[in-house]
């Protein structure tokens, strides 16, 4: 067998590592970005000062490393996290509509955040962390249990159909709750995603949960692909499918839940972004989940600069921008891939 | 002798609370090619499935060369086994070349590219097959006998020395399906691979496996060689059809040119 062949076989792919390796600029192109421009332009000198030498009597630097630089961290953080949720779930369940937010997993986190913050006010960000991660894990098992027990209820359209039904109840309970018992002002924060009022202490308490959802992603990436392909064939080759599919629930479970705690529900960016890498890179989820980590990030922080210019000088929640470029992109998902019979 | 390379013992299995057979015995030769034919329903594809631990079984055991299979981590079993299920839906972006060389999957360490070992069985995979002129493209610009067979050219890349397809033929068109069993019966000739496959045409059964198992009810009825399966008494029986039988002149194997339901008043007589 000739040389040529193999070594065609083992080049490696040009769109994943283009975009793995300018990843950093985006980064940063994202973050001067986000940290100039809003409701009061701060000009590059001041920034630099803020950086170097902050001063806290100074306004400028407080809007800076007070809200604007955790604002657009969170941005990309939440973004990443979400958009690997997605991936994972996708990828899992060969069901092309699967997203943390179209399958009650964000829903079932303010649920119970909700819940938590009516019997146990006061939580410690920490613990805050933890009710949103069992919410998640909760809207996820409501969502698939219900599925599961419905002939064809795992099919994609079904499975989304009970997803944004259980989604909207759990959502109408938090609702009525959170009214009852007077705590609607403080729960309007997770409902209507509060990334311009992201606190800096949660931010720091997130960043180990999402490393290790992310360490861990990239860890089972691989066998992701495989089991895309199937999941007889994933058995057929070997993978203890099972095994994969509680690793891959937890890494939702936590990357979801911490996005939820830190900023509140946002959606589509777990649906769309994984789409948009897919057709970027391939459905090898080796790159898929690093490149949506990536795309995912950047999405949102650009969105949240966008937020901030839709009915200037007052701030747009994000969620709402991120929906007006999500639900066309769902209903063309749907229009062009409802038809297909998919597992 | 030949010795038995999977065997069954009082294996039970089904899905959920419906129970597809029970305490059903088996032995596949070694080398050689096995077709389990039977009406719908009758538990072909939930044996092959069982064997090839797709489908836990309820109660019984799977004995690969000899060994529980419940003893052998699926990595292993992985190695010396492969299942082409009945039509296994790929993502359709994916490239066939790409979805061939997921079939190597359980000789690869978890980390790292293809080794050139890999490369090589990739090729001779998709050679066999006559899939290299397309490993290019998506799974979603081929017909249905090209897609068929680059899922056999994964399960060959799998390199296993035991082969399980399930319908290997099933929406494919006349030469297509000549095309896929001619594949398969060289990999029994040049490459001694072990076959186990379920068939609905039983002339197709008859003229590429060297022993039949006919099923009906999750039972097995008989075991047989193709033409002490095709035979009026074991059709009747199985399928509960009239069939005229002929030995083809060409290859010898034996053919059912033609075949009747059996009238009502004669069922009511028996």
């Amino acid at each position: 067998m000739c040389e040529s062949m193999i070594n065609k076989m083992k080049k490696p792919k040009f769109v994943p590592i283009l975009i793995m390796g300018t990843a950093p600029l985006f980064i940063v192109f994202t973050i001067a970005l986000s940290i100039l421009y809003g409701t009061k332009d701060i000009d590059v000198t001041t920034i630099w000062l803020a950086i170097t030498q902050f001063d806290s009597g100074n306004v400028d630097h407080n809007i800076i490393m007070q809200s604007r630089l955790p604002r657009v961290l969170a941005a990309l953080l939440v973004g990443a996290f979400l958009a690997i949720s997605g991936a994972i779930m996708q990828g899992m369940t060969r069901n092309y509509l699967a997203s943390p937010s179209i399958m009650g997993v964000t829903d079932g986190s303010a649920f119970v955040i909700t819940i938590c913050m009516i019997f146990y006010p006061g939580m410690s960000n920490f613990n805050l962390i933890i009710c949103s991660m069992i919410g998640s894990a909760f809207g996820a098992g409501i969502v698939f249990g219900f599925g599961s027990l419905m002939r064809n209820g795992l099919s994609p359209v079904r499975l989304a159909i009970i997803g944004t039904v259980i989604g909207t109840f759990l959502s109408s309970i938090s609702a009525a709750l959170s009214t009852y018992f007077q705590i609607s002002q403080d729960m309007s924060f997770w409902y209507n995603a509060k990334i311009h009022k992201v606190d800096p202490e949660v931010l720091l308490l997130a960043l180990p949960f999402g490393l290790v959802g992310l360490f861990l992603a990239l860890y089972i990436a691989k066998s992701i692909t495989i089991l895309s392909i199937g999941e007889d064939i994933s058995i057929s080759l070997g993978q203890r499918t099972k095994w994969v599919k509680a690793i891959s629930i937890l890494i939702v479970v936590c990357l979801t839940g911490t996005a939820v705690a830190l900023v509140g529900k946002i959606g589509f960016v777990g649906l769309i972004i994984p789409h948009i890498t897919r057709f970027l890179v391939g459905v090898d989820y080796r790159f898929v989940i690093p490149c949506s980590a990536i795309i995912g990030g950047v999405f949102l922080a650009l969105c949240d600069v966008g937020s901030r210019f839709i009915n200037f000088p007052f701030e747009t929640p994000v969620g709402v921008v991120t929906s007006l470029i999500g639900v066309p992109f769902f209903l063309y998902l749907i229009r062009t891939r409802g038809g297909e019979r998919r597992a | 002798m030949v010795t038995s390379v999977i065997r069954a013992k009082q294996l039970t299995a089904g899905y959920e609370k419906v129970t597809v057979f029970s305490d059903l015995n088996t032995t596949i030769k070694e080398g050689k090619i096995t077709t389990i034919i039977g009406p719908n329903g009758c538990g072909k594809s939930t044996l092959l499935k069982t064997i090839g631990r797709i489908l836990k079984q309820q109660s019984g055991n799977v004995f690969l060369q000899e060994q529980d299979m419940k003893t052998i981590s699926t990595k292993e079993i992985a190695k010396q086994l492969a299942l082409l299920s009945q039509n296994p839906e790929a993502p359709l972006q994916l490239k066939v070349e790409e979805l061939i060389s997921y079939g190597r999957f359980p000789h690869r360490k978890n980390v790292g590219t293809l080794s050139n070992k890999d490369i090589e069985v990739i090729e001779w995979a998709m050679d066999i097959t006559k899939t290299t002129a397309f490993r290019d493209r998506e799974i979603a610009q081929l017909s249905g006998g090209q897609r068929q067979k680059v899922w056999l050219a994964m399960a060959l890349a799998q390199e296993t020395s035991i082969l399980l397809l399930d319908e290997p033929t099933t929406y494919l068109d006349l030469a297509h399906q000549l095309e896929v069993l001619k594949i398969v019966e060289r990999l029994n000739k040049e490459h001694h691979c072990t076959i186990i496959m379920v068939l609905h045409d039983i002339n197709h059964a008859a003229r590429f496996s060297h022993e039949i198992i006919a099923m009906k009810d999750g039972e097995i009825i008989t075991v047989g060689t193709p033409k002490e399966i095709l035979e009026k008494g074991t059709l009747k029986q199985v399928f509960n059809i009239d069939a005229r039988i002929m030995i083809d002149p060409d290859n010898g194997a034996p053919v059912c040119f033609g075949y009747d339901t059996f009238l009502e008043q004669e069922l009511g007589e028996k």
